[in-house]
């Protein structure tokens, strides 16, 4: 059983340099007994280009204790919406090179919309309040990517994830 | 008092260093210490509005009042996922 191989002291929620493994995350959800329907996986890339530019590779950095809070924060939100989804989240920090992940997000459920649901409303949240930046390398330059104002009380910016989530 | 300041991603760079002390006033806020630092780093400026806050590791408003010791995280937009 795949499933069981991780489960001792793979965390729910972590942020460090490490390689992601996908693999790991279903398992630290464990298996309920049986009364999971679906589980739902994320993998975010670094992607060869962005806005017109070449992209050589990015660098992540984290205020990591807020970062965990604010995942914490995340799964808190959505288990107001999603009562019965499990989550587990990881962000890679450090130099990462085109084609590997920087994010991995997996969901339990017992059936596949609340599963498909929550898991895009993560990705969304992390985008909005997560203290974590990249630093775009690519050809001829470098720059800091800026997006969201990180705001965990902007109840419109939730409102929108969940709105994206449900679509 | 006395308190330390965390800068991050670009704020970083600004200032050329990601954590700074500074003495401030009994009963500065979060703002008052960031308006100090901008007058140190005139490039700063043009964050005043999109930049959020922390104080020891947790979120804060910019208007909270600060204690000695206080640990004060700047933070630009951010760009995980």
């Amino acid at each position: 059983m795949v499933r069981t191989i991780y489960t001792e002291d793979m965390p729910l929620l972590a942020i460090g340099p490490a390689p992601l493994e996908l693999n790991a995350l279903v398992a630290a959800l464990g298996d309920r007994g049986g009364a999971d329907g679906a589980v739902v996986t994320f993998l975010g890339l670094v992607r060869n280009h962005n806005a017109g530019r070449q992209v050589q590779h990015l660098e992540y950095e984290a205020f990591e204790p807020l970062a965990l809070k604010a995942f914490a924060r995340i799964v808190g939100e959505l288990q107001e919406r999603w009562p019965g989804a499990r989550v587990a989240l990881h962000h890679r920090i450090g130099r990462l090179g085109v084609g590997e992940a920087s994010i991995a997000i997996a969901v339990a459920a017992a059936h596949r919309g609340e599963a498909y649901g929550a898991c895009r409303y993560v990705i969304e949240r992390v985008k909005q309040i997560a203290p974590i930046w990249k630093r775009e390398f690519f050809e001829g330059g470098d720059v800091w990517i800026e997006g969201a104002t990180a705001d965990p009380e902007d109840a419109q910016a939730r409102a929108e994830a969940e709105r994206v989530a449900c679509a | 008092m006395r308190v330390t300041v965390r800068l991050f991603a670009r704020l970083r760079d600004i200032a050329g260093a990601a954590e700074l002390t500074r003495d401030v006033a009994q009963g500065a806020t979060i703002r008052s210490v960031w308006r100090q630092l901008a007058g140190e780093y005139p490039e700063l400026v043009q964050y005043e509005r999109s930049i959020s806050s922390a104080v020891n590791a947790d979120y804060a408003r910019m208007d909270q009042v600060l204690s000695d010791g206080d640990e004060v995280a700047f933070l630009p937009p951010v760009s995980g996922g």
